[in-house]
């Protein structure tokens, strides 16, 4: 069963992909054997990430994004995450509905998806599906992050390059957004640029990106002035992103970034495994109440009992 | 392990009303599903298509221009020439009861006109619980 649907993966087909994601998102069993698969036929796609605040236009951009990108001819997926409720695990997810007119188009791929309880403006399934869908050959595959605030940064640790969106109006948020999300775009872009303080957002931007640089010494951010509604400035925007991330393989900074997403996975799984291991061998989920009565009777602290269980795990490691 | 249901909420056809579906939509949400919802005036085949990636377990349509006995059914048949056997249809909207029966031999398993309670749409998502593929 795994095995044919990592031959339909590779092979293009649109039911095994859209089948793969969600066995990722349901965290079944063959999880790892098909990911592992398919990792040799990974790391050809460009992996961009699209974030900003709710209603900063992120979905319609992309959907004047896929236009360009399908006029050259490539291939593209888009991974869109909306909330989960907290409360009923359900969403409503509605992102597609401004990229709908790709539906039919067989080099688009669109996939909502739901956070799950994951925080960090994207769900926990992104970075595998994204695996997925550069083992299935897209060329460019976007991840459209939830409405942000200030610290849904993750997909910092998912994507090639960053895309931050912002729009006039929101007045002095953009020094809210400094030590946050600001922080993490690469190209900035001023959607609803038709609108009157787009300008006076521009100067803002230029403005924290300059005292940015002048702690870093790096390069300046790109920041581009784009209508989605009324399609003006995409080009640019398209064009300056490819600009950017030539300009990033050329001098290392892609490769240093791929590796430095790689090791992060790395320690999510093994922090992950190791964590199933030592609550399996300690049997947490039964004896967590008794540990909890030993602490509320003042027969143990917090640190004492964990660090007296963790030396049992090691000690049993040891024989 | 976690199965969460997943449902597309579509509208075929011509007409704008979407308060419905944007309804059935919200109300499946507080039921615990993820919805997909595409907006209004999607042909059958961006509906078939946008089932397929996103991979959903139901379809829900609704219509209420009139031409309900001939989408309905054009989606049921491009989701099975597809290859998609699996994925449950349903429709609400103005439907008159006499054309019913010839939507549910069409495969659209349950209709639901206005005035329905919200419950009995999630009571039918729930009794083809066992339905659905692991």
């Amino acid at each position: 069963m795994t095995k044919r649907l990592i031959e339909g993966i590779i092979r293009g087909d649109v039911r095994s992909i859209a089948r793969a994601i969600s066995r990722i998102e349901n965290d079944t069993q063959d999880k790892e054997t098909l990911i592992d698969a398919l990792y040799e036929h990974t790391g050809h796609a460009l992996v961009v990430g699209i974030t900003g605040p709710p209603g900063s236009g992120k979905s319609s951009l992309l959907d004047r994004i896929i236009e360009r990108e399908r006029k050259q001819g490539k291939k593209v997926a888009v991974l869109a995450i909306d909330p989960s409720s907290p409360f009923t695990g359900g969403a409503i997810l509605g992102d597609r509905l401004r990229m709908q007119k790709h539906a039919t188009d067989q080099g688009v791929f669109i996939r909502s998806m739901a956070s799950r309880g994951h925080l960090g403006g994207v769900s926990g399934a992104t970075a595998d599906a994204v695996k997925v869908l550069d083992a299935a050959g897209f060329d460019l595959i976007m991840i459209e992050t939830i409405g942000v605030g200030q610290t849904e940064i993750e997909v910092m640790n998912l994507a090639d390059v960053v895309l931050l969106v912002l729009v006039p109006g929101l007045g002095d948020e953009i020094q809210a957004l400094k030590a946050g999300v600001m922080e993490i775009g690469d190209i900035f872009v001023v959607n609803k640029s038709d609108k009157e303080e787009a300008n006076r957002l521009k100067a803002e931007i230029e403005y924290v990106l300059h005292l940015k640089m002048s702690q870093e010494q790096s390069e300046t951010n790109p920041i581009f002035m784009t209508s989605a509604i009324q399609n003006t400035g995409i080009d640019q925007l398209v064009q300056g992103m490819h600009d950017y991330v030539q300009k990033m393989e050329a001098d290392g900074r892609l490769a240093q970034r791929r590796r430095k997403r790689l090791t992060l996975e790395l320690r999510t799984i093994f922090t992950a495994k190791v964590e199933a291991h030592v609550h399996n061998f300690l049997d947490t989920d039964h004896k967590l109440d008794i540990w909890i009565d030993q602490i509320l009777q003042k027969k143990s602290a917090p640190y004492q009992l964990v660090n007296r269980k963790v030396a049992q795990v090691l000690k049993e490691l040891k024989s | 392990m976690s199965r969460k249901i997943r449902i597309l909420i579509a509208k075929p056809g011509l007409d704008g009303h979407d308060r419905g579906a944007k309804y059935v939509a919200r109300a499946l949400k507080e039921a615990g599903y993820e919805v997909i919802y595409t907006g209004i005036r999607q042909s059958p085949q961006a509906i078939v298509q946008t089932a397929i990636q996103e991979d959903v377990d139901f379809v829900g349509l609704s219509l209420l221009s009139g031409a309900h006995n001939e989408l309905f059914p054009e989606v049921v048949r491009l989701l099975r020439k597809q290859g998609a056997n699996d994925v449950i249809v349903f429709g609400g909207g103005v439907i008159p009861e006499e054309d019913i029966p010839f939507l549910k031999k069409e495969g659209i398993e349950a209709v639901f006109t206005p005035g329905t309670p919200i419950k009995e749409v999630i009571e039918f998502i729930e009794s083809n619980k066992e339905r659905l593929r692991q």
